[in-house]
């Protein structure tokens, strides 16, 4: 792979007509932005009633990311800077609103009214100072800011960034916390540089239980306790959460054999008048390897 | 862009202090058919703003919404209905939303809004 894309050029010019079509008729990154956005709403953990929430698409581009939110049955308003991108998420008629505008200009919503955010592949861009009036401390505390304000308190923002290096996470981080969100950073394959996938799990309001950066499946061993919630920066969690599946499991999964297919036979089974367990959020969950 | 995202934007500008709701300049009204779900509608009831609901569905040219509402129409499929439909169906594919302070203007072309500020106006 050639040089991070973010070091090649501002996102809305990086992302022109041909990027924008390259990237989008790729069926490997189709696949990796559908399992990213996957985890992403299974770490945005919204109730689990059935009801749609109105959710937001942080650089939303050609709209798949927001396909899985839609997927899930879902409202959504996404946003990108890149008109390029939004012009294909057009023509592939997506079903969320799209708007053409820059996260780190801050998000232009009223307050408390959005039910949950995920941004996937995106948000690094804003560590990239684009043009001479750009500072990536105030864009990134322009975007924490506002996005910390349109949320319900409670809901949660679960941001899926390829941050170049140490200091750039803990840049995201810092301001993300600053802007009074608690929670941490849960890291999938950790031990490897290919699938490492990190994720920014950011909780609106003031802490509670729901405030816990969430584990990894299957790995409640690796528990991290949520932030105190002083805004201090002194003070913030960083959760690493250890999630090292190896491959053949995840690929059980992706056949089928996750909740869904769980919670259709239990079903089943109720209909047949078995005694079956209530269903709740450990439903299906993996367990860990041994005890 | 729909009525549910124009209810929740607000202009951004520098400086504005009361950036909702912003005006709709209606240059073409597309609508489309989306599936129906109470759920949704009772859900988002209690954060809609429904003057600015009741207006923007006006300037795009459907006037079935009651002036005003409260949660105990949510039991009525009649009113639901209209609700969803200026909610989810009717769509600003070409025109403009203005900021009610600055009357700065936010043009939307193929039903996107360009929310993109001028460097001084971030
Ligand atoms: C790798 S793409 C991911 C797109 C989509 N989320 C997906 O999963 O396919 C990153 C996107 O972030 C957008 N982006 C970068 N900086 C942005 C900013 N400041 N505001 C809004 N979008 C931005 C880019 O235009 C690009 O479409």
């Amino acid at each position: 792979m050639s040089s991070r894309p973010e070091l090649q050029a501002p996102p809305e010019i990086f992302y022109n007509d041909e990027e924008a079509r390259k990237y989008t008729s790729s069926s490997r990154i189709i696949e990796i932005q559908a399992q990213l956005s996957e985890r992403a709403m299974e770490l945005l953990a919204l109730p689990d009633d059935g009801v749609p929430r109105l959710l937001l698409d942080i650089g939303c581009g050609s709209g798949l990311s927001g396909e899985t939110l839609s997927e899930n049955g879902h409202q959504w308003i996404g946003l990108d800077i890149s008109q390029s991108m939004l012009n294909i998420a057009l023509e592939r008629e997506v079903e969320g609103d799209l708007m053409l505008a820059d996260m780190g200009q801050g998000l232009g919503f009223r307050p408390g009214v959005i039910d949950g955010a995920i941004s996937i592949s995106a948000v690094q861009w804003l560590c990239n100072a684009d043009k001479s009036s750009h500072d990536p401390r105030l864009r990134l505390k322009a975007f924490f800011g506002s996005l910390y304000r349109c949320l319900a308190r409670g809901a949660r923002a679960v941001l899926q960034v390829y941050p170049e290096n140490l200091a750039q996470r803990e840049l995201i981080l810092g301001f993300a916390m600053r802007s009074g969100f608690a929670g941490g950073v849960v890291v999938d394959y950790p031990h490897s540089t290919k699938k490492r996938k990190e994720y920014l799990v950011l909780t609106c309001g003031p802490p509670s239980l729901s405030a816990a950066t969430p584990q990894g499946k299957g790995e409640q061993e690796e528990s991290c306790s949520a932030d105190e919630g002083s805004g201090d920066e002194e003070n913030q969690t960083v959760c690493i959460s250890d999630r090292h599946r190896p491959r053949k499991k995840q690929k059980i999964t992706k056949k089928g054999k996750g909740r869904e297919w769980v919670m259709k036979k239990k079903e089943q089974m109720r209909r047949k008048g078995n005694v079956v367990p209530p269903d709740t959020k450990y439903t299906a969950r993996k367990r860990k390897a041994r005890f | 862009m729909r009525l549910l995202t124009h209810n929740m934007l607000s202009s951004n500008i520098k400086g504005v202090a009361n950036g909702f709701p912003l005006r709709i300049e209606v240059e073409k009204v597309v609508e489309k058919q989306v599936d129906f779900n109470a759920d949704f509608l009772k859900n988002m009831f209690a954060k809609i703003e429904w003057k600015a609901l009741v207006d923007a569905s006006r300037s795009m040219g459907y006037s079935e919404l009651p002036g005003d509402a409260n949660p105990s129409m949510l039991d009525s499929d009649d009113f639901l209905q209209k609700f969803h439909h200026a909610l989810l169906e009717l769509h600003l594919e070409e025109g403009a939303l203005v900021c009610p302070e600055t009357g700065r203007k936010f043009p939307v072309n193929k039903g996107i809004p360009n929310m993109l500020l001028h460097e001084d106006e971030v």
